[in-house]
């Protein structure tokens, strides 16, 4: 049984990380491009850590599922990227970016991880700066910010509402530089299937090229984990489609520990879903709530005569209307973090407040802003005595200008104008903090298998907050790895191409077969589709926003008979050697299959609420998620057995140092 | 609604393809197109047929994934969006509608509706990119001040998802649309400056070489550009082509 050693630094928070980079060995420049480095995954993490990697010296092969790897799920963060350079003056710092992270992680995140992501979050700025990306920019020529939920101060770095896709084309196109330069060999359209240990340590992937459906081995001296999370564990998510845990799941199954995979952020500001043949949910930035304010009517005979459609929101005076945000938490107001706002909605719906046919929908009201922002342009303009339709023209400009794809892509799908009438919104599966156990070196339970991005659990704690997730995952590609892997693979100078003609290939790669096998070969009766949507309702209704031990316990029980049902009757048309979609997400439903019911497990097992997790038994007085700090203070990394119900929980006691645990309040 | 879909089938890239026709009942007009396609192969899973292989990720606009030639239109009908914006109420109830891969010699067809687009990767890997080390050891990024204009047009031209519909409704299979866009959104930030005219002619002759097609200023790339990239950018790189040829 491998023990839990997080490797974290001595020395004071503030330097631990520059210390320890001053004592780990490096490799020489001559030997580096002698070594093979696989990352999996080429989203904002792992691009990253591919170009980086490559541009270091070493020989890199990275895998992607798209056919390139700016279709990475990165591109489609829309609010912006975090770092604390104070540039507005407005009293920012890397002990105040540290803190915040921290704190609306519920405190349940390890400090030198997220101090050293602090530390490095300003040089993310130069470098993307330099590879060209379009920040926003103020009328003096320097970079604008802008402020997301649960901070005071303005840190967000944006481009539009297209920042993610933004920096993954920056990352994407450090490494074309370096596929144009041959140190990078690029391998779309391929699908890691398992990864082969040699004495213990990570020496090779088998993966699925899936045009042609053949079986590859792939060898390397360290394999890199990128691929993302596991929010399509519920079905319908904002992931993308094809977003799945495979490359997370497998290498867990063969001795990686699987952290905290309970700790599932539900974004408050989707689009509501409409009907059963939904395919996934569409995530409106929550940059919005710096304009938008959120209400319910305060009435009940108003919400009801809302879902039958007999009154517009419009049509509510302003006094019968509840920005029920603003009344619970004045500091922070529309601005609460994402966890708290998405359970306020949730609270609201369930009493019977909702705003659309299912009752599961708040309004997101942009009038205010547009009237605000439309005064000052008038004043701007010179304009004296402006006209109500003159004072709407000039806001809505402005609010098109910073919101203005976002609100098309809501016209689109819900065929409403959201200038004119308030947008409906809804908490959705958004991002997985959980992941695949890291230690500070971002080195896994198993020797030379690292990683990185939102795969891994260490930065979030129990809730992300905003424009975060691009900043881990560059900080991990860009600064983190790169250096931290150079210490382990100092061993490894001598060791030579490894052979991939061997008996743990051999083995690994008749596993994968037999396993894809068996799908093309089992003729059930039922899609992959079908079972994917069964367990997604069990994970929605027992493992979702709120829990119970319950309903867990129901949904460990039930998990399992969908997984039983699905090896017996699921049908996977076509065949192995061929481009064959049903079959690559069979396999990946298969995984999430078992991932859920380790998820819903370490959720009974987590008896506090903290983050992302509410557990219906621990709750104030007034409603609010209690924590348990003397109890659970800990990182609960699984350790996998056989079956998910018999994993083993280990535990990583959380040291708070520098920060004082406290309960989180937002009021 | 009901509907009767003509959908190009293809087993793979050296098989004779073929429109094959299916009926489809029931769709409500909230719903995607895409998720229409997943009614359709969930009943033809259902019915031990092959599905119909379509690509498609985010589902929200921004990867660019999603293809598909729609009733002879690249994403269909409706501007400014992607298949996978693209929402049945814009069809009526027993409508017949074309759909076929995106076409273009630079595109093979992988199967059914899927192409290859590797050739924009190819283009992209010849230059678009800035040569700067990923050390984070660069300048502080305000040390680079840009105008608000250039910074906000640099975006705009950024803002190209790599989809293909410029070339898939070019008639002249064109990927001018497509490589302006990068050339662009170089062109008008200072980093970068210093290999422009490399970075312009290593593209061109890269886009030259994977057998698209010049553009001769019909225009269709820009109407069915799901982001609105504009022509200017062609007519910018068409600059930075002159710039550096006459260097």
């Amino acid at each position: 049984m491998t023990t839990l050693n997080s490797r974290v630094p001595e020395g004071p928070i503030k330097d631990k990380w520059t210390l320890y980079k001053d004592k780990i060995n490096l490799v020489n420049p001559a030997n580096k491009r002698n070594i093979d480095i696989i990352v999996i995954g080429t989203g904002l993490a792992g691009g990253s850590a591919a170009a980086t990697l490559a541009e270091l010296g070493y020989s890199v092969k990275a895998f992607a599922y798209q056919d390139s790897p700016r279709r990475a799920h990165s591109i489609a963060a829309q609010g912006g990227i975090n770092a604390s350079k104070n540039y507005m003056g407005d009293g920012d710092s890397n002990y105040r970016l540290f803190y915040d992270t921290v704190k609306g992680g519920d405190y349940r995140s390890r400090e030198a991880n997220v101090y050293r992501l602090a530390e490095v979050s300003g040089n993310i700025i130069d470098q993307c700066v330099a590879q060209g990306v379009p920040f926003a920019r103020d009328y003096g020529g320097l970079l604008d910010n802008r402020s997301f939920g649960g901070v005071l101060v303005s840190r967000t770095f944006y481009a539009k509402g297209q920042t993610g896709q933004q920096l993954l084309l920056g990352a994407y196109a450090a490494m074309n530089r370096q596929i144009a330069r041959g140190k990078i060999e690029m391998f779309n359209r391929h699908e890691m299937l398992d990864i082969v240990k040699i004495d213990g340590k990570a020496r090779g992937i088998i993966a699925r090229d899936l045009i042609s459906g053949k079986i590859e081995r792939h060898s390397a001296h360290a394999v890199v984990i990128a691929t993302g999370g596991y929010g399509n564990v519920y079905y319908l998510s904002t992931n993308a489609m094809g977003s799945n845990a495979t490359a997370a799941w497998k290498i867990h199954k063969k001795g990686a520990y699987f952290a905290n995979p309970c700790f599932t952020q539900i974004h408050p500001t989707c689009i509501p879903r409409s009907g059963d043949y939904q395919s996934k949910l569409t995530l409106m930035s929550e940059s919005l709530r710096n304009d938008g304010r959120i209400w319910v009517p305060a009435k009940i005979e108003d919400a009801k005569a809302i879902q039958q459609g007999k009154l517009k929101p419009t049509e509510i005076a302003e006094e019968d209307r509840d920005y029920y945000l603003e009344r619970r938490y004045p500091a922070f107001g529309n601005l609460v973090p994402r966890d708290v706002a998405s359970r306020a909605a949730k609270e609201r719906c369930d009493a019977g407040y909702g705003v659309n046919a299912t009752g599961e929908a708040v309004y997101l009201d942009f009038k205010a802003a547009i009237h605000r922002y439309g005064r000052e342009q008038a004043k701007i303009h010179g304009i004296s005595n402006p006209s109500e339709e003159k004072i709407i023209e000039l806001g809505e400009g402005i609010i098109e200008a910073k919101y203005g794809n976002l609100f098309q892509m809501y016209e689109k799908i819900i065929d409403e104008n959201p200038y004119k009438t308030p947008m409906m919104i809804y908490p959705a599966t958004h991002y997985t903090m959980g992941g695949v156990w890291v230690d500070y070196n971002l080195m896994t339970t198993v020797p030379g298998l690292y990683c990185i991005g939102e795969a891994n659990f260490s930065d979030h704690g129990a809730n992300r907050l905003g424009a975060s997730a691009l900043m881990q995952g560059l900080a991990d590609g860009y600064f983190v790895l790169p250096y931290t892997i150079g210490d382990y693979l100092s061993d490894d100078i001598r060791t030579g191409k490894i052979a991939t003609d061997t008996k743990e290939f051999d083995e690994v790669e008749k596993e994968v077969k037999d396993r894809l096998e068996f799908f093309i070969n089992n003729k059930g009766t039922h899609s992959v589709d079908y079972f994917h949507k069964k367990l997604g309702l069990v994970m929605w209704n027992k493992v979702g926003m709120a829990r119970n031990e319950k309903h867990l316990k129901e949904a460990i029980q039930e998990i399992q008979e969908i997984r039983e049902d699905f090896w017996k009757n699921v049908k996977v048309p076509g065949s192995l050697n061929e481009f064959n979609q049903e079959l690559e997400k069979a396999g990946r439903v298969a995984d999430f299959l078992e991932l859920g019911e380790l998820f819903a497990k370490d959720a009974l097992e987590r008896e506090e609420s903290c983050g992302g997790h509410f557990r219906e038994e621990h709750v104030t007085e007034d409603g609010e998620a209690k924590r348990d700090d003397k109890n659970y203070a800990y990182v609960a990394a699984w350790e996998y057995t056989g079956k998910p119900s018999e994993a083993i929980l280990h535990k990583e006691q959380l040291e708070f140092k520098d920060i004082e645990l406290k309960t989180r309040s937002y009021k | 609604m009901d509907l009767t879909l003509k959908i190009w089938r293809q087993k793979g890239p050296q098989d004779k393809g073929q429109m094959v026709e299916y009926k489809v009942t029931d769709i409500s007009e909230h719903m995607s197109f895409l998720e229409m396609m997943d009614v359709l192969n969930e009943s033809l899973v259902a019915k031990n047929e092959e599905p119909i292989a379509f690509d498609h990720d985010c589902r929200e606009g921004i990867c660019g994934m999603c293809s598909l030639y729609i009733n002879g239109e690249a994403h269909g009908p409706d501007r400014g969006i992607t298949t996978c914006q693209l929402h049945m109420r814009m069809f009526k109830n027993g409508d017949t509608i074309y759909i076929e891969p995106f076409r273009a010699k630079a595109f093979p067809v992988i199967k059914d509706l899927v192409v290859d687009r590797m050739a924009f990767e190819r283009i992209q890997q010849a230059g678009g990119f800035i040569s700067v080390n990923t050390s984070g050891n660069t300048q502080d990024a305000n040390a680079i001040p840009i105008s608000k204009h250039n910074a906000d047009l640099s975006m705009d031209a950024a803002a190209c998802i790599g989809c293909g519909a410029c070339v898939a409704s070019c008639k002249n299979s064109s990927a001018m649309l497509f490589v302006s866009a990068k050339v662009s959104q170089f062109a008008l930030l200072p980093q970068g400056k210093i290999e422009a005219a490399d970075r312009v002619r290593n593209m061109v002759s890269q886009m030259d070489l994977e057998g698209f097609g010049n553009c001769t200023n019909t225009g269709a790339c820009e109407v069915e550009c799901p982001k609105g990239i504009s022509l200017e950018n062609i007519a910018r790189m068409n600059r930075e082509y002159l710039k550096a040829s006459i260097i």
